[in-house]
């Protein structure tokens, strides 16, 4: 619910900053889930051949790993010039 | 040898070079010079650097040596925090600012309603948990040292001369702490001279590690496919992940990277700007992907070269030496040196403001009850049980380390740390995100975990039968089978680190909610709870302090010895001036009672600060009543807002209808006026002939008859109009002044609309055929049928008059529309102008001037006679002639029935 008093809409500028907050936010969940799939990844036992090789893995990580520093360092630039608000506004 | 004398004296050179740069920053600091360099985002995040110490540069390798790519955990847990430091940081990076929090036991201590008691146990707690880590760092110190010992010996070096070099870096890191950590009292200052030799040493031992592992990677595997092979190709070659490990390393060490101590103090404590952790937040993980890039590869070329058997944690300075580079191997000294000295000193830091704030100062003003007012600077006492803490906390970390012995691998140890120091991640975020959590929830959550943690990870880390028997391990607490450390409730199988995390941190979890939910908070629990939770909503102040009772003076004193002369009395006399009273002391309003407290905060914490406010206002400050005051306040806020915008409405409605009640005025008196005028007129035509002929009459002589007949007929005709229009002006305004009495009665329509036929018929000479239709007119009513035969006959005379018509013929239509009945009259004739219509019912409008008999009051007595009646009459379009409708109101109709 919007506060009484608050805009329930935005203009384009605001509303793009919006959206890059919103992607902040959704960063972090993007890396866990990135990061947890190796939990799927078959272990290597006797006889299977089809374990992911360790080189394999560390390129993985390493990769998500440069994917959120880059998304991180774009979505920081975009709103350095971010007013100072209140995070609970809901306008859209 | 040479080579362990240059060590020696480059790690000296080192030190000397930290102690120049930390000296440099201070007085460049207190000057004020080089602001743009000791407050820029890029020392932040390179303070943050202090979550890599030794273990991470020398016990990461050894990790990846024995569990492949699972090191990788402890600096996911972070970089996923730090990305998303929107949810935490930032809401954590706010309370710490607004409040001037200074330590983590401060923050959690003052949100459950600055209860020192919590601060303690967070204090002790926090002292247990990193204690051990403390102590792994000057292991990994002399154990470095003497790898390089045995390098050059071919011996490892006694452990006395260890144990020696051990307590001499102790030494020296007491020293420099001291020296450049406790210079100021506020803690949100920031300590430059340790800032500055933090940062400089985050950049030493990211140059270290790098350069070790391009020396690797480049240097002895050849190249990045070769080192992608051999590694594919060693004994860690594949994926093996215990997948719950994976994600509770994870989880753990996210939740160390907000809790730790240490990392409390850089991150929130002293950040000076919330834009920082913007930068931060791609710059840190930035940092963590450098540190643990070359990991793995270091690893597994360390095993392929080195003789088994070699410690794996040291892989980053034996595999240099062994290749000869000395010195490299010297450069990775310094790295791992660096590491470990950073984190020593900025975690002792944040400990010794722990315990001298919680719980050295609060003894020392038990023990001087009432004293805060005495004169005396406790300034000295702060400053002194601060550096007498960093002493102890240094003290125990050497007594732990050679207790210890320096066995263990690193990793377990520094896991231990953390898992000690996420026991108070329930208690952090239920306080900044949920308002029903207590401080009773959050000392059994505290208490329930750490015994948790205890019981199954630090005890049994000493090995069965040292801390716990062998028969705990087997059979349980007392012989109780779910009481077994590594397999809680009966549920063996689970890797002993994920079983301790998961377990303590759940039942920690749980018990802190369950509790919560049970208690009922104090006052100033909810009122802090209520601040900390909605910190970006209003970080306005609380009100807390009924100060009638405090004495200025007092409160003067008692600032003085805290804040120092100089900053109290500038504090006071900006709170004067604000006051407007010049250079006397300020009055102790509740506001300045809250502002000094939190000034007083971020120099002894919060529950401190409280405590000796209190001691001088006395008493509780904070009543269910000032709570509900303070959440009124908002509440009133908003309702006064909307009650403004209603009256803002309302004053503006009040406008419209003054400016709408204006022109009717204005309308009205135009109105008065022509109507004065035409009245005059109307009065002054038969006058004027009336004069002259009776002048005539008296004046002429010798008129016949005949002529006097004449002038006498045309005396009296002008005197029949003129009472006729005196007759219509007395009738419209006794009608207009609502004084006309109605006169109701019972009748059919038929015989009103017969009497005003005839009477119209009789009355003009030119007739007009008149259309009935009888049995539709048999309606019996009940009005004033006089009044409304009055009407008729004035419509019907107006159409004998004016229907242009050749040969005129009205039609007298009668329906009925609901309870209404309506009569319509329709002549044949050229109908009205549109411009003309809105006025005809007006007093004096005329509809062509061709007749000039009428004084064009017939329609608006007919309007005014319909009105009071209850009923209307208007004009009728679209039917080709002049037409006029009728309505006469049903009630009186119905009542008739």
């Amino acid at each position: 619910m919007a506060k009484p008093g608050t805009p329930l809409f935005l203009e384009r500028g605001s509303y793009r900053q919006r959206r890059m907050m919103d992607a902040v936010k959704l960063i972090a969940i993007l890396g866990a889930g990135l990061w947890m799939i190796p939990l799927l990844w078959p272990t290597a036992e006797p006889g299977t051949a089809q374990a992911v090789s360790l080189s394999q893995a560390l390129l993985y990580v390493f990769g998500v790993w440069w994917f959120l520093i880059a998304i991180a360092y774009v979505l920081a630039r975009n709103i350095r010039d971010m007013p100072e608000q209140s995070d609970e506004t809901e306008a859209m | 040898m040479a080579s362990l004398n240059v060590l020696v004296a480059v790690s000296l050179a080192y030190v000397f070079l930290l102690f120049c740069v930390a000296f440099a920053a201070e007085r460049a600091g207190v000057q004020g010079r080089a602001g743009w360099l000791l407050r820029s985002p890029l020392v932040y995040t390179l303070s943050l650097s202090i979550y890599c110490t030794a273990w991470t540069f020398y016990g990461a390798v050894g990790y990846a040596a024995r569990s492949g790519l699972e090191y990788v955990t402890i600096y996911l847990g972070p970089s996923l925090v730090i990305v998303g430091w929107w949810w935490i940081l930032r809401r954590l990076v706010r309370i710490g600012r607004s409040y001037k929090v200074t330590s983590i036991a401060d923050l959690i201590s003052s949100r459950y309603g600055k209860s020192n008691g919590l601060a303690i146990v967070v204090t002790v707690m926090a002292v247990i948990g990193v204690t051990p880590y403390i102590a792994l760092q000057l292991q990994s110190v002399t154990a470095s040292l003497s790898i390089f010992i045995a390098a050059q010996h071919g011996s490892l070096a006694e452990s006395g001369d260890a144990h020696a070099a051990g307590l001499w870096i102790s030494v020296g890191l007491a020293l420099f702490t001291v020296l450049f950590g406790t210079r100021n009292l506020n803690v949100n200052e920031r300590q430059h001279g340790v800032v500055i030799a933090v940062a400089v040493e985050a950049v030493v031992k990211l140059i270290a590690l790098l350069a070790v592992g391009v020396f690797v990677v480049w240097g002895i595997a050849g190249g990045v496919s070769e080192t992608l092979a051999r590694i594919d190709a060693s004994s860690l070659g594949t994926w093996q992940m215990n997948g719950s490990r994976w994600a509770a390393l994870t989880f753990v060490s996210a939740a160390a990277f907000l809790c730790l101590p240490r990392m409390f103090q850089v991150m929130i404590v002293e950040n000076d700007d919330e834009r920082y952790l913007q930068i931060a937040s791609w710059a840190f993980p930035l940092y963590l992907m450098l540190m643990s890039l070359f990991v793995v590869p270091i690893a597994v070329i360390g095993l392929d070269l080195l003789p088994a058997g070699s410690n794996p944690d040291f892989f980053v300075l034996s595999l240099p030496l062994s290749q000869g580079q000395e010195g490299l191997a010297m450069l990775s000294f310094l790295g791992g040196f660096s590491s470990a000295t950073s984190m020593v000193i900025v975690a002792t830091l944040a400990l010794s403001t722990m315990v001298s704030n919680h719980v050295v100062m609060p003894i020392f003003l038990y023990l001087r009850q009432g004293g805060a007012t005495q004169s005396g600077d406790v300034r000295n006492v702060v400053i002194l049980s601060r550096r007498l803490s960093v002493l102890a906390i240094i003290g125990f970390g050497y007594i732990y380390y050679r207790a210890s012995g320096g066995s263990g691998a690193l990793a377990a140890i520094g896991l231990i740390s953390f898992a000690g120091v996420a026991q108070f991640l329930p208690a952090m975020l239920g306080g900044i995100f949920w308002r029903g959590a207590t401080r009773a929830g959050a000392f059994v959550g505290l208490g329930v975990g750490f015994s948790v943690w205890v019981f199954t990870m630090l005890l049994p880390s000493f090995g069965p039968g040292a801390a716990l028997s062998v028969d705990t391990f087997a059979n349980g607490l007392f012989g109780l089978g779910w009481l077994r450390p590594q397999a809680l409730f009966g549920i063996p199988g689970l890797d002993p680190t994920v079983h301790a995390i998961f377990w303590s941190l759940l039942l920690n979890g749980v018990s802190f909610v369950l509790v919560s939910l049970m208690t009922f908070p104090q006052p100033l629990e909810r009122l802090q709870g209520a601040q900390f939770v909605n910190v970006f909503d209003h970080s306005g102040q609380t009100r807390g302090w009924q100060a009638s009772v405090a004495e200025s003076e007092d409160l003067m004193i008692m600032a003085q010895r805290i804040l120092g002369a100089r900053e109290a009395q500038r504090l006071f006399q900006a709170e004067a001036q604000r006051q407007g009273r010049g250079d006397y002391l300020p009055e102790p309003t509740a506001d300045f009672l809250q502002r000094l407290e939190r000034e007083l905060a971020s120099s002894v914490g919060g529950a401190t600060a409280h405590a000796m406010i209190s001691q001088i206002v006395g008493g509780s400050a904070v009543s269910v009543q000032d709570l509900l005051a303070v959440a009124d306040e908002s509440a009133q806020m908003l309702e006064y807002s909307s009650q403004l915008e209603a009256k803002s409405r309302e004053l503006s409605q009040t406008a419209a209808k003054l400016r709408h009640a204006n022109a009717k005025l204005m309308q009205l008196s135009d109105q008065k006026d022509a109507f004065l005028s035409q009245i005059s007129h109307e009065l002054r035509t038969p006058m004027t002939s009336i004069r002259a002929f009776s002048e005539i009459l008296r004046d002429t002589d010798g008129l016949g008859p005949l002529e006097k007949t004449k002038y006498a007929n045309i005396i009296h005709v002008e005197a029949i109009r003129l009472t006729r229009l005196l007759d219509d002006l007395l009738d419209l305004s006794v009608l207009e002044n609502g004084q006309v009495t109605l006169n109701q009665q019972s009748g059919s329509l038929v015989d009103v609309l017969d009497q005003a036929v005839a009477t119209a018929e009789a009355s003009e000479a030119r007739s007009i055929a008149i259309k009935r239709r009888r049995l539709e007119e048999t309606v019996t009513l009940h009005t004033d049928l006089d009044r409304l035969s009055q009407v008729f006959i004035n419509l019907i005379t107006n159409a004998q008059k004016y229907c242009g018509s050749d040969t005129p013929e009205l039609q007298i239509v009668v329906q009925r529309a609901g309870d209404s009945i309506l009569v319509d009259f329709i002549d044949n004739g050229s109908g009205i102008p549109v411009a003309s219509r809105e006025v005809m019912f007006e007093k004096f409008s005329r509809i062509g001037a061709e007749d000039a008999a009428g004084a064009g009051l017939g329609l608006a007595i007919c309007r005014e006679i319909m009105t009071r009646l209850g009923g209307n009459v208007n004009y009728l379009d679209g039917t080709g002639g002049t037409a006029f409708r009728v309505t006469v109101p049903g009630r009186q109709a119905l009542a008739a029935q």
